[in-house]
């Protein structure tokens, strides 16, 4: 029996809501979470006789997005996307079409991978329905509620070539582009809240073919992890019918995070001619090299970059910071190196104790942060009191010094902890000499009993110390 | 160059109907099939002109970043959006003769601003001539009476106070039922808009009010300005009040037919290929098509958006140019407005034609009848007899202005109508589904020229077809901008009849779409090359209905326009 090896083809079509004050076309506020229907106006609400007005704002953070991306940033027009649904105004979206305002880009993974970008076009978001019914499904609802605040927010819709060959690369590529979008300053890029929406084009094919396999469109991830899982399925699905036989069908399928399961959404006979022309309300868009040349300019150091800056900095490989540089950290984590800090230490601190909390880390002030870990590299604190502290830090602020004081956290000194020590070898003789005689792993079994009788205050490295002395 | 496409199919018929979200019958299937068959033979000519390297047009003037800064404004009160249902008509009362008290606009606002006459008087005459007069015409829609003369007795209080109410006051004014306004049923004489209440005025509303017009009345038009004739309302036709058997043509033709009556001074329509200066020819008054992106557009309803303008109609061509002041300029919500300052139309009327060389546009002339190019011909007369230089003008590409337009408008608007869904406002028609309600509604809430058209819009746009239509049509307009710009090289304006015709019978080409449509073949070449043009009313044809010479300029060249339209209005019979 012949082993075909399959490989994965992964396209990815990222749209991203931008943090504009107001709408793409008209002045509604572009604000997440308010009353529903309260963001209003003729033009989002696409009301007969209005016209839209393009956003300065939206402009340029397209062409941020577009630089950081190495796309060439052009000249470009508007389109009118037609097609019937309830939450679109119009019933048409305004959106670029096949001249778009970047275009040619490419983005570098951490494990310096490469991914082509195809294009980076904005368009106009549309409202939200929300189906109400028995069945809490889009199919058998009974009525629709839709809220058009978000009708009108815009959207740059950055699309990949089918470069991507895993589902860990596709979620390798999503983190660095979010990753991105927080560094240029366009975006919150959140997927659970929408404001960063990832479709899918999944393909596969035979290893080593230069054809491209019939692709699948999967919906409705909404989170890195939905992302990963999906294209897994997605790809074993297509595989399995390959091998049965039968063939791929082309179409948009949804991915439904309690089953598992992508599933067919459309039937054939909706296939969409969508009637593309040039959208007359709008006028070409036409940034002057000048424009494109200051956003350039401006452009903040972008994750790549500050990777490679702050793993050398650490003493440390770009992939084992690259958590840390997607979440914005890496400035905290430098200045605390900079003020002494274990490099390590701050790493890890700042990947998993302040990620936990990443809405608040803005307020964590650094000399604070290099603080805690200064108290914890002198054995003052333990690990676990360290955490403690941070997590304090984080939530309301204030001086370590101060909060380590309030819980009673001194990390025991040598003197006292020696006698804690030797009580419990005393209590546990034949451990200890299981021990001597070389069973480190009971190393474990005497840390835990110091902790426990200690309340957790003794340092472990400092236990650790005392009874390699006294029975190494 | 794109091949000619095959001739339409039934299953293609169906398919586009489809597409737009329309329910047909059997019946309309056949009689649709036939119809835009024709239709799109006729645009054969279109489809066969050699493009190559002709880029398309968009937009008529090269306008790029209008961009708006990023600064929030108030939202809409979500209670009054979400309170549009469908409310009764207001009423209009009815009698059986058209009124004649014409005093112009500039005379009534002249004497209203001294305090010599009260708005509210002046007023409650035009009213009174509507309610005399409209039952036989049916000019209006809707005559908006206490609002009237609420809005006539704050100009009086206004120029009791001191204040000056501005160019217009006093002067009551009627707007074409497809301008927004706030608070005050819009229907684009659909049934579709039933009820709907737009939660603001259009631009053109606001400007005329703060220049303290009183607006009067929304006027009857054909359903969604498709239409040479304004038989295609909902709410029937109106008739011209020089011959109540005949259309006042269309698609503007209530508000040609208010002020035709004398019912008020100025009325405003929009112009997509000729529904402002066709009607304004066949009542016998003034009317003019402004530059593409002079008037803003905002707040009216959209029909072919890159053609759209509005323009003023009016007894006189001083009036005309009073009204288009007050309504031009940049608007910073419509992103195809231009945004240097409006020309003065009014101080240069006295100005003469001395010296300007003018061309007679052989393609928009040759097919008319005989006694309207006969009025032309006085026309010319009278502009050379005031000193301009006239002579015969070719502009080729014009002969492709009807082909072109009858495939760009029906694109544009079948775009611009898909929003008629029955989610938001007026009518809705429940179904099982939302797809089952789109396709009834809108079924049940258009009337056949409007199907016919988002059908032949939709299908020009469709996979596979729009580089023979659309893409084409988009070319051709290229070529008639490159056509006219070579004419006006050598001559500072162009004059053609307005219509092939003077006023038709109603009925007479109310089941032929292709015979209608060729009523405007002298008005489309502007609005494709986005350039002015107006119609002054020039004598009478043999049937004695009025005849219109149109006068056309290069963009933005309304002053020169306006200066011919007075000398000709100065030499009209
Ligand atoms: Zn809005």
């Amino acid at each position: 029996m012949s082993v075909v090896e399959w490989e994965t083809v992964v396209g990815l079509e990222v749209h991203c809501e931008l943090e504009t004050a107001t709408k793409l076309f008209c002045g509604c506020r572009n604000a997440f979470g308010d009353e529903p229907n309260t963001n209003i106006c003729p033009v989002c609400l696409g009301l007969p006789g209005s016209l839209p007005v393009l956003n300065r704002q939206a402009v340029e953070f397209a062409m941020r997005i577009g630089a950081a991306l190495h796309c060439d940033v052009r000249p470009s027009i508007f389109h009118r996307k037609n097609y019937f649904y309830p939450d679109m105004p119009k019933d048409y979206q305004i959106s670029q079409y096949d001249e778009p305002i970047n275009v040619e880009g490419w983005l570098e993974l951490p494990d310096g991978s490469r991914v082509g970008i195809e294009r980076a076009h904005m368009e106009e978001d549309t409202g939200k329905t929300t189906h109400v019914g028995t069945s809490g499904r889009i199919h058998g609802a009974d009525y629709a509620l839709v809220d058009y605040n978000r009708a009108g927010v815009p959207l740059v819709e950055i699309v990949s070539k089918p470069d991507i060959r895993s589902a860990e690369q596709a979620r390798a590529y999503v983190s660095e582009l979010r990753a991105i979008l927080l560094a240029v300053g366009v975006s919150d890029a959140r997927m659970e809240e929408g404001s960063l929406r990832v479709d899918a084009n999944v393909s596969v094919r035979h290893a080593g073919s230069d054809q491209y396999g019939t692709r699948c469109e999967v919906k409705n991830m909404n989170s890195l992890r939905s992302l990963g899982r999906a294209v897994d399925y997605e790809v074993a699905r297509q595989v399995a019918l390959l091998e049965a036989g039968e063939r791929v069908v082309q179409e948009t399928r949804h991915w439904d995070e309690d089953d598992g399961r992508t599933h067919s959404l459309r039937s054939k006979e909706e296939a969409f001619d969508y009637r593309y022309f040039p959208e007359p309300d709008l006028v070409p868009v036409a940034p002057s090299p000048d424009w494109v040349a200051s956003v350039r300019a401006a452009l903040p150091a972008l994750p790549a970059e500050r990777r490679v800056a702050l793993a050398s900095r650490a003493g440390v490989a770009p992939a084992d910071v690259a958590t840390v540089v997607s979440l914005g950290l890496d400035e905290l984590v430098t200045s605390a190196i900079d003020a002494g800090a274990d490099p390590r230490l701050a790493l890890a601190r700042a990947g998993n104790e302040v990620a936990a909390d990443i809405e608040r880390a803005p307020s964590l002030e650094a000399a604070a942060f290099a603080r805690v870990l200064a108290m914890e590299g002198e054995g003052r604190l333990t690990a676990t009191q360290s955490k403690q502290v941070l997590g304090e830090l984080l939530a309301s602020g204030g001086d370590p010094e101060e909060i380590a004081r309030a819980h009673g956290f001194e990390a025991m000194g040598d003197d006292a902890l020696v006698s804690v020590v030797d009580e419990v070898i005393v209590a546990h003789p034949a451990e200890a000499d299981r021990l001597r005689g070389g069973e480190s792993k009971l190393t474990g079994f005497f840390v835990g009993k110091v902790m426990a009788a200690t309340a957790g205050k003794a340092d472990g490295k400092a236990v650790t110390r005392l009874l390699r002395e006294r029975l190494g | 160059m794109p091949g000619m496409p095959r001739r339409i199919s039934r299953d293609d018929v169906a398919h586009v109907a489809w597409l737009a979200r329309l329910d047909v019958t059997d019946d309309e299937l056949e009689r649709f099939t036939e119809q835009l068959g024709a239709i799109l033979e006729h645009a054969a000519d279109v489809a066969a002109l050699d493009t190559s390297g002709v880029p398309p047009t968009a937009h008529p003037l090269p306008l790029a970043n209008v961009l708006r800064d990023d600064v929030p404004h108030e939202s809409l009160d979500r209670d009054e959006v979400l309170a549009e249902a469908p409310t009764a008509e207001d009423g209009r009362s009815c009698s059986p003769h058209p009124g004649r008290g014409r005093v112009s606009a500039a005379a009534t606002a002249s004497s209203v601003r001294t305090g010599e006459r009260r708005a509210r008087e002046v007023v409650e005459e035009a009213l009174a001539l509507v309610e005399s007069g409209d039952g036989a015409l049916h000019a209006f829609n809707n005559v908006l009476i206490e609002e009237a003369l609420a809005a006539a007795d704050e100009v009086d209080r206004q120029v009791a106070a001191g204040v000056d109410p501005g160019p217009l006051a006093g002067v009551p004014v009627a707007l074409k039922d497809n301008l927004c306004t706030r608070g005050v049923a819009t229907t684009c004489s659909s049934r579709i808009l039933d009820g709907w209440r737009p939660p603001y005025d259009a631009t053109v509303v606001a400007r005329l009010r703060d220049a303290g017009a009183v607006v009067v009345g929304k006027t009857n038009m054909d359903e969604f300005a498709m239409g040479s004739s304004t038989e295609n309302s909902a709410f029937g036709p109106t008739r011209n009040p020089c011959d109540p058997s005949r259309v006042p043509g269309g698609s503007s033709g209530g508000s040609a037919a208010a002020v035709a009556a004398g019912f008020v001074p100025v009325a405003l329509g929009s112009d997509t290929g000729g529904s402002i200066r066709q009607p304004a020819a066949l009542c016998g008054v003034v009317g003019v098509k402004p530059t593409y992106g002079l008037v803003s557009r905002y707040g009216l309803v959209a029909f072919a958006s890159s053609l759209d303008q509005i323009g003023p109609f009016a007894a006189t061509v001083e009036d005309a140019a009073l009204a288009l002041e007050v309504i031009a300029g940049h608007d910073p919500c419509d992103s195809t407005s231009i945004a240097e300052p409006a020309p003065s139309l009014v101080a240069v009327l006295g100005d003469g034609v001395e010296g300007l060389r003018v061309g007679v546009v052989r393609e928009l002339t040759d097919g008319c009848d005989a006694d309207v190019r006969a009025r032309l011909a006085e026309a010319v007369a009278g502009l050379e007899s005031a000193g301009a230089k006239v002579e015969e003008v070719s502009v080729p590409a014009a002969a492709y202005g009807l082909s072109a337009y009858y495939l760009i408008a029906p694109a544009e608007a079948s775009s611009n109508l898909a929003r008629y869904d029955g989610v938001r406002y007026g009518l809705r028609v429940q179904g099982t589904d939302v797809a089952a309600m789109y396709g009834r509604t809108r079924a049940a809430g258009f009337g056949p020229e409007v199907k016919r058209r988002i059908m032949l819009g939709t299908y020009a746009l469709s996979a596979g077809y729009y580089d023979a239509y659309y893409g084409q049509a988009q070319r051709v307009r290229t070529l008639i901008i490159r056509d006219f710009d070579a004419a006006y090289r050598d001559h500072d304006l162009l004059v053609s009849p307005t219509t092939p015709t003077t006023a038709f019978p109603i009925g007479a080409k109310a089941d032929d779409p292709l015979a209608m449509y060729l009523s405007d073949v002298c008005t489309v070449p502007s609005n494709l090359a986005g350039q002015p043009a107006m119609t002054v009313p020039f004598g009478r044809g043999d049937d004695g209905l009025p005849v219109g010479v149109q006068v056309l300029a290069p963009a933005r060249g309304e002053a020169v326009m306006f200066r011919a339209a007075a000398v000709l209005e100065a030499h009209a019979p």
